[in-house]
């Protein structure tokens, strides 16, 4: 069995290399990507925030985690219409008056037609059976998804913690926060 | 009909547009044991890739599939 040419010396060789090549397999496993999808939802439209509802939930579904960070016109779709903000700037009273206040009041993309298009949508989606932004919302929760909202478009809109939704998993954090979760995400999108 | 096929529980999913067969799908396979198998059924189109999609992806096992008219049944079984 043994071969008489190979020394003792090689077999030292051999098991460094095989220990470099572990250390190596161990740091790449680390740099793999989860089964995992990050989304920003930067649009305040209806439709895309329901478009990117519906990839949540799915993937949680398909077994992966699911991760959304609401940024810039994304956000005031996450305010709680009952919730008091309080004492505010004139500013940011106005942003906050002529902004969406929480999923209830954002408008589609195209059409809105005054606001009838929408309406129309939402009663089109009721008799299809289509889950509205609200229940889209109870679902993401029940199922895990977690949100962030970014800290620095809530400060420029003037919206407060306290006027945002309850929400089991929510985070105010930044851009290093989102990219984070996005490095080490199958999926990333932008919608 | 599959007489053969031991059923442990029934999803009824018929009128239910995306996402919602497969997100209730997905909770519904967690409540049997594996190996154990459930029927799906549902009347949206979509589930005929979906579901085999969703199977591959979570690692569970569509073990056959019957459509009559607009409904469609799946059994499918917990392998994950």
């Amino acid at each position: 069995m043994a071969n008489p040419d190979i020394g003792i010396n090689d077999l030292k060789g051999l098991e460094s290399q095989i220990a470099e090549i572990r250390s190596k397999i161990e740091a790449m496993d680390k740099k793999n990507p989860s089964d995992k999808l990050s989304m920003v939802v930067f649009s305040g439209d209806m439709d895309k925030i329901l478009a990117a509802f519906v990839i949540a939930t799915g993937a949680v579904a398909m077994g992966m985690e699911a991760v959304m960070f609401f940024t810039f016109w994304g956000t005031p779709a996450l305010r709680d219409k009952k919730k008091k903000p309080g004492q505010k700037d004139i500013m940011s009273k106005m942003f906050g008056a002529m902004l969406p206040k929480g999923l209830r009041e954002v408008k589609l993309s195209k059409m809105n037609m005054g606001g009838i298009g929408t309406a129309m949508m939402k009663s089109l989606m009721k008799k299809k059976n289509v889950a509205s932004l609200e229940q889209m919302l109870e679902m993401a929760e029940e199922l895990g998804v977690r949100i962030f909202v970014c800290e620095m478009s809530m400060d420029l809109m003037g919206f407060k913690r306290e006027e945002m939704i309850d929400y089991k998993d929510i985070t105010f954090c930044g851009v290093a926060k989102f990219l984070e979760e996005a490095k080490d995400s199958r999926i990333q999108l932008f919608i | 009909m599959s007489d053969d096929i031991q059923i442990k529980k029934t999803l009824d999913l018929k009128g239910m547009p995306c996402p919602m067969p497969v997100v209730k799908v997905s909770k519904g396979i967690k409540e049997v044991e594996l190996g154990e198998v459930i029927e799906a059924i549902t009347t949206d189109p979509g589930s005929l890739s979906d579901f085999p999609a969703w199977a591959r992806t979570s690692g569970n096992e569509i073990i056959k599939t019957e459509q009559d008219g607009k409904t469609i049944k799946f059994y499918i079984k917990r392998t994950a």
